[in-house]
């Protein structure tokens, strides 16, 4: 097992300001990522999936250590993450990459591609010498489909796109173990994606990469994952094999999810919206599922009882009453 | 016929970098009808953002500079505004969703000061009003709780969340133009569905046209009226989105098409277009997708192909459909 969460939580204090206490104000809780658990055994790809505003990308910041949880454990390789000390943790950064889900403000703009992408090799001794880290980097821009022209030029000189494979570069310049991707291919045209798509599976066969996959394309999600979990305002509601899921999903928020999808041709049916209502919301939500209010299949008991995530066979999941 | 409201002709635009210069766009033409949405997909790094920047005059300069052609809206050319009638036409006439929301939205004021501000300097509503609009545009794009939302700063939203902010800002003043630079990329399919029922709402309401760049072909079939196909600073294809779909005519365009990656099976790899993305700085001579084309002839190598009709109302740049 490389990676294992448990009970990992993240709750944002809302109107915790001085101000707001000032002015009476009760604090409220929002609960962006709400008790969860997933594991990702060594070489494999877990897709994370979910409506905008879930908790994927805090979960990433949890996992990487960017933020620290409220509760919960992190367990990387069987050891317990949220205890290794700054220097270990430092050292394990390397082990470790996230690419983050907003690459315009995750590359400093005062510096050039050849040093946002030979300076971490630097910093972990990667390649010694210069000519050595140029040789690297420009087998990566290559890779990610840039090229020696691109070596000198300054992040806004680039298009989004182009920004976002250099820090997938980036990400990758180190040898990691296991890569986070938020959204690492959302700003890619087809086929430049499907190059870098080869390239993660490429790297998994050839240096037994165990990846993350956080992407709103179910297609790309069930193109690059073994497996795949479906949040929902901060929980968990399914996770399975990829096939299983997108062939037979079983939660309603996964079916709707399904449902929603465009397909790249205007001779079919447009995408159906098929969850009603408004929002579920993540401050104090209520007792009981969250998708409450809006789910087809609700009764009575939805609103009272939070259903647990339970096994249903064939390593599968799903946190509902009326399966 | 509608009347046109955007009309490009050969706009070119350069970049001057220290290793010499970078044509972003070249020659590209294209126009918008009051009520149509126009997609304009391809190749990452094409041209699609600097084309949208240059219709709202935003191109940094130095470096940047439109060398060639006209940018007509509603009869008047652009390029030849001042700098005081642009920002009176931006944002209340043609308003922006940008790319990367962080590059538009200021992380030291909150969403609601962000939002307002638009709306009173373009529509000279009040403090209290301009926040109660607000308010409703957040839950129009599906912020939940608004009310316990609206002051918190851009940081504490998701990337998603960031999105709907700038859509909610561009839409704010009903414009009558909108340009949106994918502005669906971090959304869940749901709420992406939300999002363009309230574009499509706003288009049969208020006769909104829209420039619609993206790179996700599901939502182009099912949103756009017309498709323009960009490769490397030129536009290599135009037509209706059916015949785009059923009858691409310039390879690029079928590349494109052959490397979605499918929901219905899973494979190991996909198919990319073969060959890496050409130079910008030193491009091929000829047609510029020659490289990396199956079908190459000694021509291509050689000579630019034409834009020309192809089928009527379907435009190509190949020489495939020069013969004869
Ligand atoms: N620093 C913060 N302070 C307060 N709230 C926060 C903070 N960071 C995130 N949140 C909230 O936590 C929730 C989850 O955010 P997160 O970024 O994890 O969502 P996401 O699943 O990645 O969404 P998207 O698909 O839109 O990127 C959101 O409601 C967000 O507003
Ligand atoms: N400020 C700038 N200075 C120099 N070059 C630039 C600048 N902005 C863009 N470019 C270059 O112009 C070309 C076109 O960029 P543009 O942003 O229009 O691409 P795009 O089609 O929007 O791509 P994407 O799909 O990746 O967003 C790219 O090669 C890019 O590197
Ligand atoms: S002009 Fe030639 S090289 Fe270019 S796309 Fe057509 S056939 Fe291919
Ligand atoms: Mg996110
Ligand atoms: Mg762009």
């Amino acid at each position: 097992m490389l990676l294992e969460v448990r009970g990992l939580t993240k709750h944002f204090r809302l109107n915790g300001d001085i101000y707001s206490k000032i002015a009476g104000e009760k604090t409220q809780l929002l609960k962006a990522v709400d008790g969860i658990d997933f594991h990702i055994r060594k070489g494999e790809t877990l897709g994370l999936v979910g409506e905008s505003g879930c908790g994927k990308s805090t979960t990433a910041r949890l996992v990487t250590r960017l933020i620290e949880p409220t509760a919960g454990e992190v367990r990387l390789k069987d050891e317990d993450l949220l205890a290794f000390s700054s220097k270990r943790m430092k050292e394990t950064r390397k082990d470790i990459q996230l690419v983050f889900q907003d690459p315009y403000s995750s590359l400093n703009p005062r510096k050039t591609i050849m040093h946002i992408l030979s300076r971490p090799m630097e910093i972990h001794g990667l390649a010694r010498t210069w000519a050595e880290r140029r040789e690297k980097v420009l087998d990566l821009l290559q890779r990610v489909g840039l090229s020696a022209e691109h070596i000198d030029r300054y992040p806004h000189e680039f298009s989004g796109g182009q920004r976002q494979r250099i820090a997938i570069a980036r990400a990758l310049s180190v040898d990691p173990e296991l890569v986070i991707g938020d959204e690492p291919v959302s700003a890619l045209d087809v086929s430049i994606q499907a190059q870098i798509l080869n390239l993660f599976r490429d790297l998994q066969e050839e240096f037994g990469l165990t990846y993350l996959f956080i992407a709103h394309d179910l297609s790309v999600i069930r193109h690059i994952s073994d497996r795949v979990a479906v949040m929902y305002v901060g929980k968990i509601v399914e996770t399975g094999p990829a096939a299983a899921l997108f062939e037979n999903p079983l939660h309603p928020y996964t079916k709707a999810l399904l449902a929603a999808v465009p397909e790249a041709d205007p001779g079919k049916a447009p995408p159906k919206l098929t969850l009603k209502g408004e929002v579920s919301t993540p401050i104090d939500p209520p007792p009981g599922c969250r998708l409450c209010g809006r789910c087809p299949r609700e009764t009575a008991i939805c609103a009272q009882i939070e259903p647990p995530l339970v096994d249903v066979g064939g390593d599968r999941q799903v946190a509902c009453h009326n399966l | 016929m509608a009347e046109t409201v955007l009309e490009l002709d050969d706009l070119t635009v350069r970049f001057r970098l220290r290793r010499g210069d970078l044509t972003a766009v070249d020659g590209v033409s294209f126009s918008i009808a009051r009520g149509e949405t126009f997609g304009l997909v391809g190749e990452s790094g094409s041209g699609k953002s600097v084309t949208a920047r240059a219709i709202m005059r935003l191109i940094p300069d130095p470096p940047g500079e439109i060398q060639r052609g006209r940018i007509l809206f509603e009869g008047n050319n652009v390029l030849e505004r001042s700098d005081a009638e642009m920002r009176a036409l931006r944002g209340r006439h043609i308003a922006m969703v940008f790319q990367e929301p962080m590059s538009a939205l200021n992380p030291v004021f909150t969403v609601c000061e962000q939002i307002s501000d638009a709306l009173r300097t373009n529509l000279g509503v009040t403090k209290k009003e301009a926040r109660e609009r607000v308010i409703e545009l957040l839950a129009l794009v599906g912020i939940p709780s608004p009310q316990q939302r609206v002051d918190s700063y851009v940081h504490e939203f998701s990337g998603g969340m960031r999105q709907r902010v700038m859509l909610a800002m561009a839409l704010s003043c009903n414009p009558g133009f909108l340009i949106a630079d994918e502005p669906t990329t971090a959304l869940d399919v749901t709420i992406q569905a939300t999002i363009l029922e309230l574009i499509t709402s706003m288009i049969n309401r208020l006769g909104m046209s829209l420039l619609f760049i993206t790179h996700n072909l599901g939502v182009v079939a099912h949103s756009c009226d017309t498709i323009g196909v960009m490769y490397a600073s030129h536009m290599v294809e135009r037509g209706k989105t059916r015949d785009i779909f059923a009858n691409p005519q310039h390879p690029y365009t079928v590349g494109l098409l052959n490397s979605i990656p499918r929901l219905d099976t899973q494979s190991k790899y996909l198919t990319p277009i073969q060959g890496s993305v050409c130079s910008m700085m030193d491009p091929p001579a000829g047609c510029k997708f020659h490289p990396r084309c199956t079908h190459a002839m000694d021509i291509c190598r050689q000579k630019s192909p034409e834009f020309r009709e192809v089928a009527p109302g379907h435009f190509a740049a190949c020489h495939l459909h020069n013969r004869g």
